[in-house]
């Protein structure tokens, strides 16, 4: 067990090395960055102080060297003009647009982006578990037709629109808070109960928004998956035997056909994270969805190249424990893995 | 006593024509994958659906009332307007009432009012409005239905330009509905390649692309999407950028494909039809060409076809965020990217319009490709 940790744990951080590769990459393709489009900018309208100022941040930064230099640099793997100081050493860049760090900008909205991902998982499981069980027991009934409508809807809507009908509706029949993480009122407060429940009552939406797509494919896989269990002959024995009609279904069916239940968190990691990041923008979510943007926009590349960094991340860690849970949960994945390592 | 006859179940047709000693069992395959697919009703219906959508897409400037672009000042916001048949109980042929711009004093909006007193003609199969360039040159005027002599026709309202809804809805199912197939040729053309690759020739080729393929697999997509296509340059034209936006999209779409090829590959290569021409000397690209491709270019046609669903949302998606498409292009995403203004839509609710035919084409896609898959599947 402990060498089958291992083995993916190594796996998981090669592949987020490669990751941060291409997410730099990809966070240089437009000509130019923020600080050379700011010197074009002063240039046209003739500030030479200001021209010199961003000449240095360009030396500071190191945005002068080739672009594998600048990455390096950037992971921490070479010295900069500052020696190594780069994300393996905790620094996480200088947002050029904010002129703040971009740890002090990420630190006060990463911990809600993680928060907002967990809450619409758990949301997929909860819905999903019990619909899709049922949606297989009583396939072909009335239930089954409304489930798998509610699944088409979710499949087929795109989720922004979702959020934009459910806000729309939501704060007309229900009262339910439309856009921001809490009330106006305890913005900056201390944390109390009343806030809490603030907020908690603001992430409703934006948590059955992001999760409803999820939550229908899942549930037709778990359907397609637990139809198939109920039809083998072990099933019809335990009727036959007089097994309760419950304990018929959950004892042994249900426990088989949850195993592509649990790979399926990593499938569902990097839709999740996609939806979070839309959504934010939607509901004006304090997550990286909205910074994400802006710095795209603004190409200010060390705050979008770290956030690109940190979602890839999270969709990662959310395959590990997929697989670290699906060899605890089943012991003939856990066994292949050892004959193969 | 009486005697026990067994009920009669009926003739199922369906279950006849899989018994083993038909005579038919060995017709063409795409004729046994044609009575599997047409047995899904759903499917059959969605497929003409889209022939139907598609076939239309060349003309839409005729469909249209106006011109995508067309912007009125007068009638910015305007709701929609019903077609009817019958003006107070008689019949006085296809007409549609005026609306006028009324000042309301109490809550100090601009707002719309329907005047039912006077019906205006709207004439159909007639020339009419700005000129437009069917297929891009030939210059003509003709619509199946035109904007009444002198009043407005906004069948499904006006956007915050006056430009009607209708119109631009028509003719953003060009960019929309093509934005996935050329999409799933990018992402086709890379999986079958890369999944090739791997799968005949093994070895470090095989460990490399796989490595890929899980890279590539465990990215967020839409946050990807995003950066690329902040990276298309700005001064493009708006074909240019449809192009390369449909790219981006196939981009990130292949490894599952890839993966399918690879999986494939690696179960006929032992295959000994395979060995046989290997073994009279056939080349590899002749091996995989003619022997091996046509074993299961049908499964990938019929899983690529369901990846198309996707990367219309995707278009939508970017287009909503303002990183897609660019005006003076028009696709449905581009146009509910109006809708992000929560409080318009609170007021104006026809701007959210254009999500009615991203929710149909998703849907048929999805349905046509379910049963295209399970037409193909020989184990069902």
């Amino acid at each position: 067990m402990i060498r089958f940790l291992l083995r993916r744990t190594v796996t998981m951080v090669l592949t987020l090395v490669a990751v941060s590769a291409l997410v730099f990459i990809i966070i240089n393709l437009p000509p130019g960055n923020y600080v050379s489009n700011q010197i074009a900018e002063m240039r046209s309208s003739g500030e030479a102080a200001g021209v010199e100022r961003a000449a240095a941040l360009i030396k500071e930064h190191s945005l002068d060297r080739p672009l594998w230099e600048q990455y390096l640099i950037w992971i921490g793997a070479a010295p900069g003009p500052a020696g190594f100081n780069g994300l393996l050493q905790g620094n996480l860049g200088w947002s050029f647009e904010l002129a703040r760090p971009v740890a002090e900008v990420v630190g006060e909205t990463a911990g809600l982006t993680v928060i907002v991902n967990l809450a619409a998982l758990m949301f997929v499981y909860l819905v999903a578990l019990p619909l899709g069980t049922i949606a297989a027991v009583r396939a072909n009934s009335w239930i089954d037709y409304i489930a798998s409508l509610i699944g088409y809807i979710g499949l087929a809507t795109p989720n922004f629109l979702l959020a934009l009908i459910m806000l729309f509706y939501g704060a007309r029949y229900f009262d339910i808070p439309i856009g921001g993480l809490m009330a106006r009122e305890y913005e900056g407060e201390p944390m109390g109960w009343d806030k809490f429940l603030s907020i908690l009552t603001h992430l409703i939406v934006p948590t059955i928004v992001i999760g409803t797509s999820a939550a229908a494919a899942v549930m037709r896989r778990l359907r397609a998956n637990l139809m198939d269990e109920l039809n083998k002959p072990y099933v019809e024995t335990a009727k036959a035997k007089g097994v309760p009609p419950v304990t018929r279904v959950v004892r042994y069916p249900l426990r088989m056909a949850l195993n592509p239940f649990v790979a399926d968190i990593g499938n569902l990691a990097p839709q999740l994270v996609s939806g979070s990041v839309m959504i934010s923008v939607v509901m004006s979510l304090p997550t990286l969805g909205p910074i994400l943007l802006q710095s795209l926009r603004s190409q200010d590349i060390f705050m979008s190249g770290f956030v690109l960094l940190f979602v890839s991340g999270l969709t990662l860690l959310g395959m590990l424990i997929s697989d670290i849970l699906l060899a605890v949960l089943d012991p003939r994945i856990r066994l292949a893995g050892r004959e193969g390592a | 006593m009486e005697h026990y006859v067994a009920p009669d179940r009926g003739h199922d047709a369906d279950l006849d024509r899989q018994a083993l000693d038909r005579a038919d069992l060995d017709a063409p395959t795409r004729v046994l994958v044609w009575r599997r697919f047409r047995r899904h009703r759903l499917g059959v219906l969605c497929l003409i659906i889209l022939a139907l959508g598609y076939a239309i897409l060349p003309f839409v400037e005729i469909l249209s009332p106006y011109n995508p672009n067309d912007f009125d000042e007068n009638n910015i916001y305007a709701p929609p307007q019903g077609l009817y048949l019958f003006h107070e109980g008689a019949y006085v042929g296809l007409h549609t009432y005026p609306t006028a711009t009324v000042y309301d004093m109490e809550t100090g909006l601009v707002k719309r009012v329907t005047d039912r007193s006077d019906p205006l003609p709207v004439p159909v199969l007639t020339t009419c409005g700005e000129p437009y360039h069917l297929f891009g040159f030939i210059e003509g005027r003709f619509r199946v239905i035109c904007p009444p002599e002198d009043g407005e026709l906004f069948l499904i309202g006006s956007d915050r330009l006056g430009r009607d809804m209708f119109s631009r809805m028509v003719h953003g199912a060009r960019l929309s509905m093509t934005v996935g197939l050329i999409g799933v040729v990018v992402s086709f053309t890379i999986g079958l390649i890369l999944g090739g690759l791997a799968g005949y020739f093994g070895g470090w080729c095989d460990a490399a692309v796989s490595r890929a393929i899980e890279i590539f697999r465990s990215l967020p997509e839409l946050p990807i999407w995003l950066a690329l296509s902040a990276a298309v340059p700005v001064n493009w034209g708006p074909v240019s950028v449809f192009v390369m936006i449909s790219i981006i999209l196939g981009l990130l779409d292949w490894p599952g494909l890839a993966r399918a090829v690879r999986s494939k590959f690696l179960a006929l290569r032992e295959e000994d039809y395979v060995r046989a021409a290997e073994l009279m000397g056939a080349k590899p690209s002749r091996i995989i060409w003619r022997h091996m491709m046509p074993n299961f270019m049908s499964h990938l046609i019929a899983s690529a076809s369901l990846s198309i669903p996707a990367m219309i949302l995707g278009e939508t998606a970017l287009s909503f965020l303002g990183l897609g498409l660019r005006p003076p292009a028009v696709s449905w995403g581009m146009m509910l990217n109006d809708a992000l203004n929560l409080s318009a839509v609170e007021i104006y609710p026809w701007l959210l319009m254009p999500m009615v035919p991203v929710i149909f084409a998703v849907l048929a896609f999805s349905f046509v490709g379910d049963a295209l898959r399970d037409a193909l599947d020989p184990y069902s």
